[in-house]
């Protein structure tokens, strides 16, 4: 229960702290925009089929939540340690994972500004109408696909607890994510090789059950497998986070000073 | 003989010490890596919507990536000035202004140049594209065309940066605009009039489309007219931001709001 009561008061606690930068915010909604500005143009250019112009909405609009996620969570130990917080929240009683998710958890979070933004976006300048035919589901899989997004930001937090210039390593995800999960292209357009590591992704089945739901199709077994994964990634995510810390308690290390 | 010194070794020893993305750690993930994704996204976006080929993805994107280090960089290694206090010391001395501020974006244009070059190298490889040998050191030229005229517009934010705090921010902002005018992806013709219409003014649009009809098998005199006008722009870009950073000097002397944004 205690902890439960950490998770949710931190995610609220940080859902503020990460909404009060409006250059922040305005970059999180932005950027997206150019992004599915230019899909917008491209998938239009071939042809003005709703079905494809709504796939490309859907995926553009959930690209967001990765932007929103990849340099915030990868840096999110970073930011702790510049602001002197990092060793304190370290030694606190609770557990630092329970400190930790709702950080990540809450960045993914302002995603859904770019979700509303891109959709209106490609509502009003495109004209990309999109029919929804499950919307509690619909909503469902967003919220599955943000929580899953968060939880694997929660593991590059862990992992990259060594490097300095984490930030680096989360914006170097960004395309390959975007691609490899799917959001703009079709999974199997990939080569071969690429495939597995698509499914190992949480964000590929939160994504195609985000348009398994508009469409009407089967979206349940997509979103238990994005919700596993990111239980998975969480799981993993914390046996990393206990040998960091374990060994940088050993080695005083934490600051890298 | 002082002016050239501060124009090549002050230059250098500038980017060096004020672009921060120069360290190995962040140089290899963000410049070596990311272009060749951003490159890829969009091949596959492109065959997936079956607007154009690879190549026209492939040149267009390491082109328009070379964005992030000439843009990024010119305002840093100004801008950065201020944020590490050093930027009342620079303005009162007495080197000359032209050296001293056109003097640091030659390691930036060297920078953009390889950024570009490389992502396209490895990424026509990648895709096994088939570029003429005869069309590689005219490509050269477009690419380093394309990286002065980029860096002549970062001059322009390097003076904006002096009177803007998130300067990170603002450069995003413009590097998906130069994404989505430039004809990096989509072709001017698809875009409205208007859009088209702004692209003429931009770095890389003239760039861009010479490297295309390179590749495509034209001579060096053929596209000479468009890399005139990229290197214009260039010129026009960086003519206008020295004069912005002039008149913000005396501004920042004459009000005392140096260090205030």
């Amino acid at each position: 229960m205690r902890t439960l009561r950490l998770l949710g008061f931190g995610f609220v606690l940080y859902l503020k702290m990460y909404s009060q930068s409006a250059f922040d915010g305005l970059l999180a909604v932005l950027w997206p925009l150019f992004f599915s500005t230019v899909v917008f143009f491209m998938y239009g250019a071939g042809g003005d089929d709703p079905a494809i112009l709504a796939y490309a909405a859907l995926g553009a609009a959930v690209m967001g939540v990765w932007t929103a996620t990849s340099v915030p969570a990868s840096s999110a130990l970073q930011r702790q340690r510049w602001q002197g917080t990092l060793e304190l929240l370290a030694a606190a009683p609770a557990h630092f994972g329970a400190v930790l998710l709702p950080m990540t958890i809450a960045t993914a979070t302002i995603g859904l500004y770019c979700i509303a933004a891109t959709l209106l976006w490609s509502r009003f300048l495109f004209g990309i109408a999109l029919a929804v035919a499950d919307p509690l589901v619909f909503v469902a899989a967003i919220a599955a696909t943000i929580l899953s997004i968060g939880m694997l930001g929660f593991l590059m937090a862990v992992s990259f607890v060594r490097y300095r210039t984490s930030w680096a390593i989360g914006a170097a995800a960004e395309y390959p994510v975007w691609l490899i999960c799917g959001f703009l292209v079709p999974v199997a357009l990939l080569p071969d090789w690429v495939r597995p590591i698509s499914w190992a992704l949480a964000p590929t089945w939160g994504m195609t059950a985000i348009r398994e739901s508009a469409n009407g199709g089967t979206p349940l077994p997509d979103l238990l497998a994005c919700l596993a994964l990111g239980g998975a990634y969480v799981a993993f995510g914390l046996l990393v986070l206990d040998t960091v810390l374990r060994s940088a308690r050993t080695r005083g290390s934490l600051s890298l000073t | 003989m002082t002016s050239a010194r501060i124009f090549f070794i002050g230059g250098l020893i500038s980017f060096r010490a004020l672009f921060g993305f120069m360290s190995p750690w962040i140089f290899i993930p963000t410049l070596v890596v990311t272009p060749i994704f951003q490159i890829l996204l969009f091949v596959y976006i492109g065959r997936s919507a079956q607007l154009e080929s690879d190549e026209f993805y492939v040149i267009g994107n390491a082109l328009q990536y070379s964005a992030v280090p000439c843009l990024f960089a010119m305002t840093n290694t100004i801008a950065g000035e201020r944020f590490q206090q050093t930027l009342g010391f620079l303005l009162v001395s007495p080197a000359r202004r032209l050296p001293l501020f056109l003097g640091r974006a030659i390691p930036v244009v060297v920078n953009g140049f390889f950024v570009a070059a490389f992502s396209m190298l490895v990424a026509g490889v990648l895709l096994g594209l088939d570029i003429p040998t005869s069309a590689l050191v005219p490509m050269a030229l477009v690419i380093a065309a394309s990286a002065f005229s980029c860096t002549g517009l970062g001059l322009v934010l390097a003076g904006l940066g002096l009177i803007v705090r998130e300067t990170a921010v603002f450069l995003n902002i413009v590097f998906g605009f130069l994404l989505v005018f430039t004809g990096a992806n989509v072709p001017l013709d698809v875009l409205p009039g208007w859009m088209s219409a702004i692209s003429q003014g931009l770095p890389f649009t003239h760039g861009i489309d010479a490297a295309r009809r390179l590749a495509d098998g034209e001579s060096l005199a053929e596209v000479s007219n468009l890399i005139v006008t990229e290197l214009g722009l260039g010129v026009v870009y960086a003519m206008a931001g020295f004069a912005f950073l002039l008149l913000l000097e005396r501004q920042s002397r004459r009000h005392a709001t140096l260090d205030r944004a």
